[in-house]
C-alpha cells in the first residue's frame, strides 16, 4: 500500500519550494506581468492626473495674482457733482483718475514722454470702482485716499510674462509698442505692481472690455443656493421614496416598474433635464428665468436618481437581524426603520448625498437653458433674492469667459476651475470622513 | 420630525416663488453671440452708472435670440433679442402669431468680419470674393467652363496666393455672420467670376441660380464653425495653412496668434469699415419689444443708454472695443424716445 503510493511519486520530477520546474515558472511569470500591467495602468492614471493638474495650477494660478496702479487720488465735491449729472458717469470718474495717474507719474519722476490715450491703455475699467467707492462713502470726497485700481489686461499679461515685446508685432488701440517702456518705468517708480487679487474671489462678471475686474464671487454664490435647493429638495424626497421602496413597498409589477425607472433615470442625459425645466419650471409654472431656484430644481431632478440608489444600497447593507431583532422586542416596522436601521445607514446616505451635490455643482448642460449660462453680474441683495434673482454658476461662468476674446478671461476660466476643483475636493473628503467615522461594519 | 420640517420648508419655499415670479425688475437679453460682447459692455456699464439692477444677457445665436423673444408677451419671455442681421419677415409673423406685434428696431452700429489666419503660417495677406469663391464653392469657372471644384490649393487659380492646402473655417448657419459672409463674399465671388451667368446659361432660373451661389463646397474643405469665434481660433491654432472668418473686435484682441488678410485691396479697420470701404460689414441690432416698456423697470432706459452718444458714439466705449459706430445713431435715439416699432405706428 505504502509502495504503490510511493512509486509515482518517486516517478514524478523531483522538485521543491526552492526549485520552480518550468509550469511554475511559467504561471509565477504570468502572475508577475499581471501585476506589472496594474502597475502600468496605474501609472498611467496618476501620469494623466498629474499631467491634467500641472496643466490647470500653470494656466489658473496667474488669474489670482492681478496688476494694479496704485495712486493717492482726491474727489472734490465739484468734481463728484460735475461727473453725477452726466449720462455716462463712470468715464468722467475715469478722466479724473487718469489726470491724476498723469500728474502723479509726472511727480514721481517717470522720464518717458506720454499722453493721456497711453494711461487711457495702461488703465483697466476703474470709472465703476471709483463710482461705487464714492456713492458708498461720500464723506470721504475731499480727502486723498491711496487707490489701488486694475490695470489693463495687457499690462496684466506683460507683468505675468505671458505677453512680451515680441508678441506685438505692431501696435494697435489697446496697446502700442512704446507703452512697454512706460510699464517699465512705472513699475520701477512703484506706480504698478502685483498684488494678490480678492476682486477675483469676491467680484462679479464683468463686461468683455473689464477683464480685468471679472471675478467669480457671485456665481459661486449662485451655485451655493442651487446646492441649497438640491439638498432641501432631494435628500427629503431621495430618502423617503428609498425607505418606502426599500422597507415597506410590496414586491410586485408596479413597484419593480418604478425600480427600473429610477435606474433609468440616473443614466438620462443631463441635457434633457434642462428642456423639462424650461418646459415645466419657466414656461409651465412661471419661475424665474436665470434664477438659482429654477437651476435648483432642475439639478434635483437630475441628482435625485443617484440619492436613491445609494440610499436603497445602504438600507440593504443594514444586516436583517437588526430589524428582526427590533421587531422581536416588539418595535412597530416604523419604529425598527427609523429607530435602527436609518441610523446605521446614514453614513451610506450621506455620502451618497454628497457625491450626487458635487456631481449636480459641476454640471452645465441644463443651465444653458434656463437662461444661467450668460451674463450676469450681480450679488443678491437679501437671502430670499438668492434664490429668485438672475445668478450663474460656477461652472456657467467657466464656460462663458472660456469663450471670449481677450486672454485674461481664457486665465480666469482656468482660475474658475481652481476654485471649481476645491470645492469638489472638499466635498469629496467631507463624504470620505463621514464614511471613515460613522461606519459599522459587522 | 426634521422630514416634516424640510419638507414644509421646502414647500413654503416654492410658494414664495411662485408669488414673487411676477415681478422681475431686470431687463433679460438673448441673442447674437456677435453683439453679446457690445450688449455685455453696455449692460455693466448700465449698472454702474444708474440705480438699475444689471441686465442678463444670453448668447446662443441671431435666431435662437429672435426665436425666443418672439415666444410671447409676459414676464417669462426675454424684453430684446440680440441679432448680427435683420429680422425676418417669417421671424415678424412668428412673433405676431405669438402676441409679440409691436417691435422696435434698434441698429446700434456697424460690424467689420475679416478673414484672418495664423501668425507664422503661409501668406495669405489678400483675397478677393473671387478667391474665396473658387476656393469654398462646389463648383467653379474652369476654362470657361461650370464645373465641380477641382481646386485643393490656393495656387490653383490665382499665382500670388500660397500653394497651400484649402482649408477654411467658416461661421455655422445659425450665425448672423454666416449670412454676410454668403452675400458679401460668396455671392459677390459667385457673380465676379461668372458662374451665375453660367449657371443661369445652364438652364437655371435667375432665383435658383442666387440660391446655388450661396452654397459651400461640403467635402471638408471648408469647415462650419457653430461656436464662437474662440472656437474658429483654436481650430487656426491647430492647423497651420486655415484660414478663417473672425469678427474685427476679435481679430484686434488676438493680434498676438493672428493675421489678418486684404479683401479687394482695402485693410479692414474701423475707419475703412465706417468709410464703407472694407466690403464685408454688416449692421447689428436689437428689438425691444415694445408691450414690455413700462413692465420691466429700466427696460426704455437701457435702449436709450445703449445707444447714446457717450456709449455707442464714436468716442464710446463700444467703439473703442471695435463696433463701427453708426452715423445715423441721432435717428435711432429719436426713434427709441417716441417708441416708434417697425412699419411706422408709435
Amino acid at each position: 500500500m505504502t509502495d504503490a503510493a510511493m512509486t509515482p511519486e518517486s516517478a514524478r520530477p523531483t522538485k521543491s519550494l526552492t526549485h520552480e520546474d518550468a509550469r511554475t515558472k511559467k504561471r509565477n511569470a504570468s502572475e508577475r506581468r499581471f501585476r506589472a500591467y496594474g502597475i502600468a495602468a496605474i501609472c498611467t492614471g496618476l501620469f494623466f492626473l498629474l499631467a491634467l493638474l500641472a496643466a490647470i495650477l500653470s494656466a489658473g494660478l496667474p488669474a489670482f495674482r492681478q496688476a494694479v496702479v496704485e495712486v493717492p487720488f482726491t474727489m472734490t465735491q465739484e468734481q463728484f457733482d460735475e461727473a453725477e449729472e452726466a449720462m455716462l458717469k463712470t468715464a468722467i470718474y475715469t478722466d479724473y483718475f487718469i489726470t491724476s495717474l498723469s500728474d502723479t507719474m509726472q511727480a514721481e519722476g517717470v522720464q518717458i514722454e506720454f499722453d493721456e490715450d497711453a494711461v487711457d491703455r495702461l488703465l483697466g475699467k476703474v470709472g465703476g470702482d471709483l463710482r461705487a467707492y464714492y456713492r458708498e462713502n461720500q464723506d470721504q470726497i475731499g480727502e486723498q485716499i491711496g487707490f489701488e485700481l486694475a490695470a489693463s489686461s495687457r499690462v496684466d499679461r506683460y507683468l505675468k510674462g505671458t505677453f512680451t515685446r515680441d508678441d506685438l508685432q505692431s501696435g494697435n488701440r489697446f496697446f502700442m509698442p512704446e507703452d512697454f517702456d512706460l510699464i517699465d518705468a512705472m513699475q520701477e517708480a512703484g506706480l504698478i505692481k502685483q498684488v494678490f487679487n480678492w476682486n477675483f474671489i469676491t467680484g462679479v462678471d464683468t463686461g468683455v472690455d473689464n477683464p480685468g475686474g471679472a471675478g467669480i464671487g457671485a456665481s459661486v454664490l449662485g451655485s451655493f443656493f442651487m446646492m441649497l435647493v438640491v439638498l432641501a429638495l432631494s435628500l427629503p424626497i431621495g430618502v423617503a421614496a428609498s425607505i418606502y421602496l426599500e422597507e415597506f413597498a410590496p414586491k410586485n409589477r408596479f413597484t419593480d416598474f418604478i425600480e427600473v425607472n429610477i435606474a433609468n433615470l440616473a443614466a438620462v442625459p443631463s441635457i434633457v433635464f434642462g428642456i423639462l425645466g424650461l418646459a415645466v419650471f419657466i414656461q409651465f409654472a412661471h419661475l424665474p428665468q436665470s434664477a438659482p431656484l429654477v437651476g435648483g430644481l432642475v439639478l434635483t431632478l437630475m441628482t435625485l436618481p443617484t440619492i436613491i440608489i445609494s440610499t436603497r444600497a445602504s438600507l440593504k447593507a443594514v444586516p436583517p437581524s437588526i430589524r428582526d431583532a427590533a421587531l422581536g422586542v416588539g418595535a412597530s416596522k416604523m419604529q425598527s426603520v427609523f429607530h435602527h436601521v436609518l441610523p446605521l445607514a446614514a453614513p451610506g446616505i450621506l455620502t451618497g448625498t454628497i457625491i450626487g451635490l458635487a456631481q449636480a455643482l459641476g454640471e452645465t448642460a441644463p443651465l444653458l437653458l434656463i437662461g444661467m449660462v450668460g451674463f450676469v453680474a450681480r450679488y443678491p441683495d437679501t437671502f430670499v433674492e438668492g434664490f429668485l434673482e438672475p445668478n450663474s454658476a460656477v461652472p456657467a461662468q467657466i464656460y462663458n469667459w472660456a469663450a471670449r476674446s481677450d486672454a485674461v478671461f481664457t486665465e480666469k476660466a482656468w482660475g474658475g476651475i481652481i476654485v471649481l476643483l476645491l470645492f469638489l475636493i472638499t466635498m469629496n473628503t467631507i463624504a470620505v470622513i463621514l464614511r471613515r467615522r460613522f461606519e459599522r461594519r459587522w | 420630525m426634521s422630514f416634516v420640517k424640510l419638507t414644509t420648508s421646502a414647500l413654503a419655499l416654492s410658494a414664495m416663488a411662485a408669488t414673487a415670479a411676477v415681478a422681475r425688475d431686470q431687463v433679460q437679453i438673448a441673442g447674437s453671440s456677435t453683439v453679446l460682447p457690445y450688449a455685455s459692455i453696455v449692460a455693466e456699464l448700465f449698472g454702474d452708472n444708474t440705480d438699475f439692477p444689471t441686465p442678463v444677457v444670453e448668447s446662443g445665436g441671431s435666431s435662437a435670440g429672435l426665436k425666443r423673444f418672439c415666444q410671447g408677451v409676459g414676464t417669462e419671455h426675454t424684453d430684446i433679442a440680440n441679432a448680427s442681421r435683420a429680422i425676418r419677415d417669417k421671424e415678424i409673423q412668428a412673433c405676431a402669431e405669438a402676441g409679440v406685434t409691436d417691435i422696435i428696431e434698434v441698429r446700434i452700429g456697424y460690424d467689420g468680419i475679416v478673414f484672418a489666419s495664423q501668425i507664422d503660417g503661409p501668406a495669405y495677406t489678400a483675397f478677393t470674393p473671387s478667391d474665396i469663391f473658387n476656393a469654398l464653392a462646389p463648383q467653379v469657372m474652369v476654362d470657361g467652363e461650370l464645373v465641380d471644384n477641382p481646386h485643393t490649393q490656393w495656387s490653383d487659380f490665382n499665382a500670388d496666393l500660397p500653394a497651400d492646402d484649402i482649408l477654411a473655417f467658416i461661421p455655422g448657419t445659425k450665425h448672423g455672420t454666416r449670412e454676410v459672409f454668403e452675400e458679401k463674399v460668396i455671392a459677390a465671388g459667385c457673380e465676379a467670376t461668372g458662374a451665375m451667368e453660367a449657371m443661369i446659361a445652364g438652364g437655371m432660373s435667375e432665383d435658383d441660380a442666387e440660391d446655388a451661389c450661396l452654397s459651400v463646397r461640403t467635402d471638408g474643405r471648408s469647415v462650419d464653425i457653430d461656436g464662437d469665434y474662440t472656437e474658429t481660433l483654436a481650430s487656426i491654432d491647430a492647423n497651420a495653412n486655415a484660414i478663417g472668418v473672425f469678427g474685427l473686435a476679435f481679430y484686434e484682441n488676438n493680434t498676438d496668434k493672428l493675421k489678418v488678410a486684404t479683401m479687394s485691396g482695402v485693410q479692414p479697420t474701423t475707419e475703412t469699415i465706417a468709410a464703407g470701404e472694407y466690403p464685408v460689414s454688416r449692421p447689428l441690432y436689437f428689438y425691444i419689444k415694445k408691450a414690455h416698456i413700462g413692465v420691466i423697470p429700466g427696460l426704455k432706459e437701457f435702449a436709450e443708454f445703449f445707444v447714446s452718444d457717450a456709449v455707442a458714439g464714436p468716442s464710446g466705449p463700444l467703439a473703442a472695443y471695435g463696433l463701427v459706430s453708426d452715423p445715423e445713431l441721432a435717428a435711432t435715439q429719436a426713434m427709441i424716445a417716441d417708441e416708434q416699432t417697425m412699419g411706422g405706428g408709435s
